[in-house]
């Protein structure tokens, strides 16, 4: 035990001890949480990290002495404040949960009630425990608008949920949960569905508020960096169990464990990029396009890519980074601009490109799971190519399926498996071996590793940097993650709302001077690094104070 | 102009569309007659002369457009022009022969909704609560079972056990127009029952269904960790969120109910809509088996609309847009 | 570096490797009663239905000179009005009646399922045009369609066939667009077009594949939907015609002995009844196998 005052169980606010949760899927309960010993002083922050299965969020709710539906308790005790929630009936479960400890859910969007008003919700807590009268609610939910910074707080709680953005609502959460000054909120990764200039201003924003009020909370969530800025102490997690419990200096600057040693040594993978001058293999030239007659997203964009290289393509959700894909690969004809392949004009439409044309340029997307059909065999999915393309069948084929198998470092035993047999980094990689059938020069990597879990990820983007190596491929890599270029690319492109903001080398692009969208994306990144939020709000603050 | 009245007027054009669509579509079966229809009407021993006759007075030496546009604008005050059975010594219009008939259909229809809807919902939010509880379970196998019934076999059952066997009903509801309320309830009680049974499985389930997805969503989750009671979390957050999906289901079995009528009709001889449009069809009697089609079809459309609109006005995100 | 091999879920590291028919059969083993009632009863009438002729004492129409005999002797269930054994017209009834059902659902199924799946890939004018006829036949109560077109065109079996096929394969096609729909929209559909692949490729190879547990429980569903209207036509008296043996008509001919408390008319209605509840219990329990395999992703 690291820290102080445990033995005694003094000043503990929560204590599980030996947790135990089950959960069914097809009629069969298999043990998901396992054993899991946590502690929280009071006005103390725990991070809960781990990958998807790892049980955190199971063990979140678990705080609040909930299971979700499919899910059971079925050993351990949970003490809060002295309290085994476990041995507590319904009614003084209620009345532990929304007035000592509260919940903000990952999604605002869902969580929030679509048919009242934000203020009506926000101030219920308090209201049905009986602990405040109504303007006192309301009082105090203006004032935590105001402290949450979000706009106009005296009159933001009249809105109702989708009139509100994204970032604003998960605030909005969080004043929720905030209101009737509980002991203890659980954040269930409260800003994973935002975007990373948005993010920033979230977190900020939870751990004033956290601190200001002085209540404990769990935070949980899948990003080292992140949980490294709001945590004390970290728990690591996986499969249920824990890994390594330690400060946050301890966690990120001193791991024990070879598990947490990997995870914090994850986006350091660095390519010394550099755009050596070459015939370009891809040009976008001028490329206008628009769904429909009205909406425009891309305005004007024109890149390029010497072959055998990477080419960045970085942008917030709705930059219009996707689309630009689709424009290449034909699916959305521009309004007006052209695409060149190998000095080569490639038509506009996906209907009028020749096999050869549709062969040279492969896609990689960002779900693994729906971008193979989970009804063919890795047999069917990278044969398929072989046989379209190249004609190829029988004995051939399979020797060839084989290769490929192996160039992604899977054996050839996965041949006969279904999709739903394999993991998702295990799926990412079959994907990436059917792209590689066609011998492509060209892959468009959309976002490919954004769906994994870190780990995962970062095997996938080691490998496509030996396949490139390896068969001198280029790369269009489509990504919102700063890391992810860093780790891969040649060249960069920086996308806001539809323009080209800044394009070249991955030098020159990620070296100052900046434009201000860039050293906004540049610096919302979240580092592996304590005290890297406040660092980056206070020289915010400079600067706005400068001005 | 509030985007409400804006969804509300686009909802109540489209449905004018699809009538108007459907009625040159009810229309054109006068056209789509085979050639030797006349002669199955007039039977055998029709003579050329009197089938140019029959096929004059039908219309149908006039342009469809002409014809359809004379017709609607009859059909419009009420007017759907005369039976086939209609003899120049015994005139029988299509809107006399309907009247009182539609009046009949209606009064079992609407004392069918009253007792199956409360009765319906009330069973469908109680099997969602205790879902896959001992209730729930008995629930669904008896309504797959009862949907899994041909209407005439419920009314079979029932005639053969209230009627016949244990004489507490009439097996025959042959209501006149002179008849007492009282009566008139009393008659129509088994053929109103066999609809119950029939429409409150089917709107049952998917109530149950639309209860149960709705409990799912998030927001519920996160009202049961605030801490609020399981009555209020039903009533304050699950409630205001279900009148859409209750109200289709309610539309989706009124209009079920409305076929459901015929086959029971024909069972219990009852005087209705339904029994006639049957009639009509078996001899043919293509003006009244139109003006049928057209109200059927018409009432499915309007209770569609009405379910539509409920849906609109009850949607926060439309009531109250950025 | 098989970093990968770390996170794989437990059911990828066990020895997964096992046949369609195998899973089939184990599902089986774990149905519910009800689903194995079902199944029985599905069987028995389809045996009953193919081997009618081998199985049912006497001929079709063949007419004996007491009509309404009672239940024993010569006649193990009586004969009807015209003096036609009971049992032999329910036991041929249940070969044009189910066979009947079978035929205009496969007919409704083909046609409807295939615009639908067209319609969801190709989009555009082909799905409006679809699309707008249906909202149409979908606007009046098939039953009464149904009654408006036999009333045009005739009572005979190719007319309902077509008829009430036609009508219901508008509900298919709403159905198989939505549930195409859903599987056009996935990467791998669009890998499949920037490959270069044809149409019918794509239809067959890789949507067809991923409906085909929603259209087969669905099959079910509007079997069900399809018989019950048939025989609820025929119980009208415009729907299968005398002589034909069929068990809506049998109960229309028979019904006015319920009133003497006979219960023969129930006879061919529980017929019909009884196979209906079996095809349900079955399609509810694959209904509820399949969205439970959703569930777990």
């Amino acid at each position: 035990m690291s820290t102080n005052g445990r033995a005694d169980g003094r000043g503990l606010l929560l204590d599980i001890r030996g947790l135990r949760i089950e959960g069914q899927s097809d009629d069969v309960w298999n043990e998901i949480v396992k054993g899991v010993d946590l502690e929280l002083e009071r006005g103390k922050v725990l991070g809960l990290i781990g990958e998807s299965g790892a049980g955190k969020s199971t063990i979140g709710l678990a705080a609040m002495g909930f299971a979700r539906p499919g899910c059971r308790i079925t050993g351990g005790q949970i003490f809060f404040d002295g309290i085994d929630l476990r041995t507590l009936s319904d009614a003084e479960q209620r009345g532990i949960r929304g007035r000592r400890v509260a919940y903000v859910a990952q999604s605002a969007a869902a969580a929030f009630n679509p048919a009242h008003r934000l203020i009506d919700q926000i101030i219920e807590s308090p209201l049905t425990h009986a602990i405040m009268s109504k303007a006192d609610a309301t009082k105090r939910a203006v004032a935590l608008f105001a402290k949450l910074g979000l706009p106009n707080p005296e009159t933001f709680g009249n809105r109702y949920p989708h009139q509100v953005s994204g970032g604003q609502l998960q605030r909005a959460m969080t004043a929720m949960a905030l209101v009737p000054s509980p002991d203890l909120v659980v954040f269930d990764e409260p800003t994973t569905a935002l975007d990373v200039t948005t993010q920033i201003d979230v977190l900020a924003a939870i751990k004033d508020a956290i601190r200001d009020e002085g209540a404990a909370a769990l935070y949980i969530t899948h990003d080292l960096a992140v949980v490294a800025q709001v945590s004390d102490e970290i728990m690591v997690l996986r499969h249920g169990k824990q890994v390594e419990l330690g400060t946050a200096d301890e966690i990120i600057n001193r791991p024990r464990e070879d598990y947490t040693k990997r995870l914090v040594a994850i986006r350091q993978i660095s390519k010394n990029g550099e755009a050596l001058p070459h015939a370009p293999l891809l040009t976008v030239e001028g490329v206008t396009a628009a769904y429909g007659n009205s909406f425009t997203v891309l305005h004007d964009v024109s890149v390029h890519l010497p072959p055998g290289q990477t080419l960045a393509v970085v942008g917030e959700s709705g930059s219009g980074k996707s689309t630009m894909a689709r424009v290449i690969t034909g699916l959305l004809p521009p309004k007006s601009g052209a695409i060149r392949f190998d000095g080569q004009a490639m038509p506009p439409r996906l209907a009028d490109r020749t096999k050869e044309q549709l062969r040279v340029l492969q896609m990689i997307y960002q779900m693994p799971d729906v971008a193979i059909n989970p009804r063919h065999r890795v047999r069917e999915i990278i044969g398929r190519p072989l046989e379209f393309y190249f004609g190829l069948a029988g004995r051939e084929k399979e020797k060839r399926t084989l290769e490929l198998l192996d160039q992604i470092e899977m054996g050839g035993e996965y041949i006969e498996r279904y999709p739903g047999e394999l993991s998702g980094g295990q799926k990412q990689r079959v994907c990436i071996a059917r792209a590689l059938a066609a011998e492509p020069r060209l892959i468009i990597c959309d976002e490919p590793t954004s769906a994994l879990d870190p780990l995962v990820a970062d095997g996938i983007l080691k490998l496509l940097l030996k396949l490139q190596a390896e068969t001198k491929v280029s790369y269009l890599f489509i990504t919102h993650d700063i890391a992810t270029v860093r780790a891969i690319a040649d060249m960069v492109c920086v996308l806001y709302k539809g323009k080209v903001v800044r394009f070249g080398g991955k030098q020159e692009v990620l070296s100052p001077p900046f434009d201000d969208y860039t050293d906004l994306l540049l610096k919302s990144v979240p580092k592996m690094q304590i005290g890297w939020l406040e660092g980056v709000l206070s020289t915010r603050r400079m600067a706005s104070a400068g001005n | 102009m509030h985007p409400i009245i804006r969804t509300v007027v686009q909802r109540l054009a489209l449905s004018l569309v699809t009538l108007f669509v459907v009625s040159i579509v009810i229309f054109s079966a006068v056209t789509l007659l085979p050639g030797d229809f006349a002669k199955a009407i007039l039977g055998q021993a029709a003579t050329p002369e009197t089938v140019a006759a029959f096929q004059k007075e039908i219309g149908l030496d006039k342009p469809p457009v002409t014809r359809y546009v004379e017709w609607i604008q009859k059909v419009a005050v009420g007017d759907f022009g005369e039976s086939f059975t209609s003899r120049d010594n015994y005139r029988r219009t299509v809107t006399d022969i309907i009247g009182p008939r539609l009046w009949n259909t209606l009064f079992l229809a609407v004392l069918t909704a009253i007792i199956a809807v409360p009765l319906a919902l009330f069973l469908g939010i109680l099997a969602a609560l205790y879902r896959n509880g001992w209730f729930d379970r008995i629930v669904n196998a008896l309504t797959l079972t009862t949907i899994s019934f041909p209407e005439f076999f419920v009314a079979y059952m029932l005639m053969l056990f209230f009627a016949v066997k244990w004489h507490l009903l009439p097996s025959l509801s042959n209501v006149t127009p002179e008849m007492e309320l009282g009566e008139r309830l009393y008659r129509c009680l088994l053929p109103s029952l066999t609809l119950t049974l029939v429409i409150v499985a089917h709107m049952m389930r998917m109530t149950r269904a639309a209860i149960i997805n709705l409990m799912a969503s998030p927001f519920i989750e996160m009202a049961r960790l605030k801490g609020i009671p399981p009555m209020k979390v039903i009533l304050r957050h699950a409630l205001p969120n279900a009148w859409a999906p209750i109200v289709n289901v309610i539309a989706f079995n009124l209009a079920y109910l409305i076929v459901g009528v015929v086959v029971v009709e024909v069972v219990f001889v009852y005087p209705g809509v339904g029994q006639l449009l049957v009639d009509a069809v078996t001899s043919r009697d293509i003006p009244v088996v139109q003006a049928c089609a057209l109200i059927f079809a018409a009432t499915y459309i309007l209770l569609n609309l009405i379910a539509d609109i409920i849906s609109i006005v009850t949607n926060p995100r439309i009531l109250h847009p950025r | 570096m098989t970093t990968d091999l770390h996170s794989i879920p437990r059911e990828a590291v066990l020895p997964r490797r096992k046949t369609r028919l195998g899973t089939a059969l184990k599902e089986l083993g774990k149905a519910p009663f009800t689903a194995w009632l079902g199944l029985v009863i599905i069987i028995t009438y389809l045996v009953v239905a193919i081997f009618a002729p081998w199985i049912a004492p006497y001929r079709e129409s063949q007419v004996f000179e007491q009509p309404y005999a009672p239940w024993g002797g010569d006649f193990l269930l009586g004969t009807d009005q015209l003096g036609r054994d009971l049992l032999t017209r329910l036991i041929y009834g249940a070969r044009n009646t189910i066979g009947i059902a079978v035929a205009t659902t496969l007919l409704a199924f083909i046609v409807g399922g295939g615009l639908g799946i067209l319609a969801a890939i190709r989009g555009g004018w082909v799905d409006q045009i679809v699309s707008r006829i249906v909202d149409v036949i979908l606007a009046i109560p098939l039953l009464i369609s149904a009654l408006m077109l036999l009333s045009i065109f005739g009572s005979n079996v190719t007319n309902i066939i077509l008829i009430i096929a036609l009508l219901d394969s508008t509900r298919v096609f709403r159905l198989s667009r939505a549930a195409a729909m859903n599987v056009v929209v996935m990467d791998y559909v669009e890998a499949a077009r920037l490959r270069g692949e044809g149409l019918g490729w794509i239809m067959r190879r890789e949507i067809l594949p991923n409906v085909m547990p929603i259209l087969v429980a669905e099959f079910g569903l509007r079997f069900c939907f399809v018989f019950l209207t048939i025989s609820a036509l025929s119980f009208l008296g415009v729907g299968i015609q005398p002589p034909t043996a069929d068990w809506g008509s049998m109960v229309r001919e028979n019904s006015t002995l319920i009133t003497y408390g006979n219960i023969t008319p129930l006879l061919p209605a529980g017929a019909i009844a009884v196979l209906t509840v079996g095809v349900n219990f079955v399609v509810d329990w694959f209904l509820h196998k399949t969205s439970g395999l959703r569930d777990e992703h």
